[in-house]
């Protein structure tokens, strides 16, 4: 972002914890199966190549691009459901904010029907929801966005598979080994702990952290509840006090 | 008890799903109207600086069949070897030259293709000079995290010979695994998830 006196981010990205992350072979998960390798990753150190990214600036954004509810919707119609604002902040490992960096969200609408050719699930589309929305992070790291809170729906896993209601995340960085997709759960839901994909996470409290809370100090009277979620990128290793190399 | 670190913990990752296109790339699964284009279709333009090239290939799973649900990204220097990103502190990139690409795995053939132009070499951290590279990110359902690796270029042996990444790698004979066929102007490279071709996929 260019309206920021605050010099570039730049330097090495932290290890990744990829134990906190779900592993690749997740059974439980069929499709994981065939799409999981299997040989052990390459590390290396950062290089250019990893700690620069690509930004995005406010002009790609259009007026309804954070409000799911009016983004797809015939003029003067809404989507149908319970009307929630999501809210939250992008930070990194290290706990500051990360301004300007682009978040794609899509969600089913309120049946649990996701509007794409590939969804079969009986639910009834709602012609005024189409299910993407995007926003860019405040200089405070501060995002946020409206939409209808999703339905949980049934998916051919096991015979009785349901994912708990979920909105998807995509989220840039600064840096493209920041990169990073998830998914926000919603706090209370009794399908988050029976779901395979959200076991495929091992320990609790990294679901914990993708479990957004009711936040009633962030509702609208008579209009919307809301959920808190944070997101937190990889963070970047301090280089202070690193030797440098002779010459440079 | 010592302070506490004020630390956090990166968000755990979770698929993309089956139905990543609606938010990822809306106007290709047919939600128009949202967004006038989707991201990442267009790298150049009549004036980007540099030597036109296709990219293009597949992803293929363990079982041989391709994924036709799975979206790629690339990211790469300009011409010059220069990053259009905030984070690039050498000098200005090709303004013309966006570096980013996002594409949808084709619904029926499971080909990805990104139009842009050939990278320039990128230092090392310790100055040696990289092999030109692009790198790739691969996200889908079946795919927990996304899987990042580079595509090199076959025409480039004496650079890949002493790319220090490439010379990382333990298992030569997995060598090839990233490295793309040239046809005229067109690089190919299969991305295969298992098997005996399995990609050289990185933890960076
Ligand atoms: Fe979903």
């Amino acid at each position: 972002m260019s309206d920021t006196n605050t010099p570039p981010e730049t330097g090495p990205f932290l290890a990744r914890d990829r134990l906190w992350h779900p592993q690749a072979f997740t059974p439980g998960y069929k499709t994981s199966v065939l799409r999981s390798p299997q040989r052990a990753l390459l590390s290396f150190n950062n290089t250019l190549s990893e700690m620069t990214g690509p930004v995005f600036g406010h002009s790609i954004l259009g007026e309804l691009d954070n409000d799911l509810i009016h983004n797809f919707a015939k003029p003067g119609e809404s989507a149908i459901g319970p009307r929630i604002i999501v809210h939250g902040r992008v930070l990194d490992e290290r706990a500051r904010p990360v301004p300007g960096v682009l978040i794609e969200f899509w969600q089913a609408n309120a049946g649990g029907r996701y509007r794409h050719k590939k969804e079969g699930y009986v639910a009834a589309l709602d012609p005024n929801f189409g299910g993407c929305g995007r926003a860019i992070s405040a200089a405070d790291g501060s995002y946020s966005f409206r939409t209808v809170k999703p339905g949980p729906y049934p998916w051919p896993n096991g015979v009785n598979d349901w994912r708990p209601a979920h909105i998807h995340y995509s989220i840039f960085g600064s840096g493209f080994a920041q990169r990073l997709i998830t998914q926000m759960y919603f706090e209370g839901d009794p399908l988050i702990p029976l779901c395979p994909i959200v076991k495929t996470i091992k320990d609790p409290a990294a679901i914990e952290q993708l479990t957004a809370a009711l936040d009633m100090s962030m509702t609208i009277p008579m209009d919307a509840t809301a959920y808190k979620f944070d997101i937190v990128l990889r963070g970047r290793r301090s280089t202070l006090f690193e030797n440098r190399l002779e010459g440079n | 008890m010592p302070q506490k670190l004020d630390t956090l913990k990166e968000s755990p990752s979770q698929t993309a799903g089956p139905y990543v296109h609606i938010g990822m790339t809306p106007n290709f699964c047919g939600i128009a109207g949202v967004y006038p284009v989707d991201l990442g279709t267009t790298m150049v333009n009549a004036k980007t600086i540099g030597e036109r090239i296709t990219i293009s290939g597949r992803v293929i799973d363990g079982g041989g069949e391709p994924l036709r649900d799975c979206v790629v990204e690339m990211w790469q220097a300009d011409a010059a070897g220069l990053y259009p990103s905030p984070s690039e502190t050498r000098g200005a990139a090709d303004p013309n030259f966006t570096g980013w690409g996002r594409c949808p795995a084709d619904g029926v053939t499971g080909i990805y293709r990104f139009d842009t132009i050939k990278p320039g070499r990128v230092p090392f951290p310790d100055g040696r000079l990289q092999a030109p590279h692009i790198s790739l990110w691969i996200v889908a359902r079946g795919i927990n995290l996304g899987l990042s690796t580079r595509l090199y270029f076959a025409d480039e042996a004496e650079a890949n010979a002493a790319d220090p990444i490439l010379n990382r790698i333990e298992h030569r004979s997995r060598v090839p695994t990233l490295i793309a066929a040239r046809d005229g102007n067109a690089y190919n490279l299969d991305i295969h998830l298992q098997g005996p071709n399995e990609t050289v996929f990185f933890d960076i």
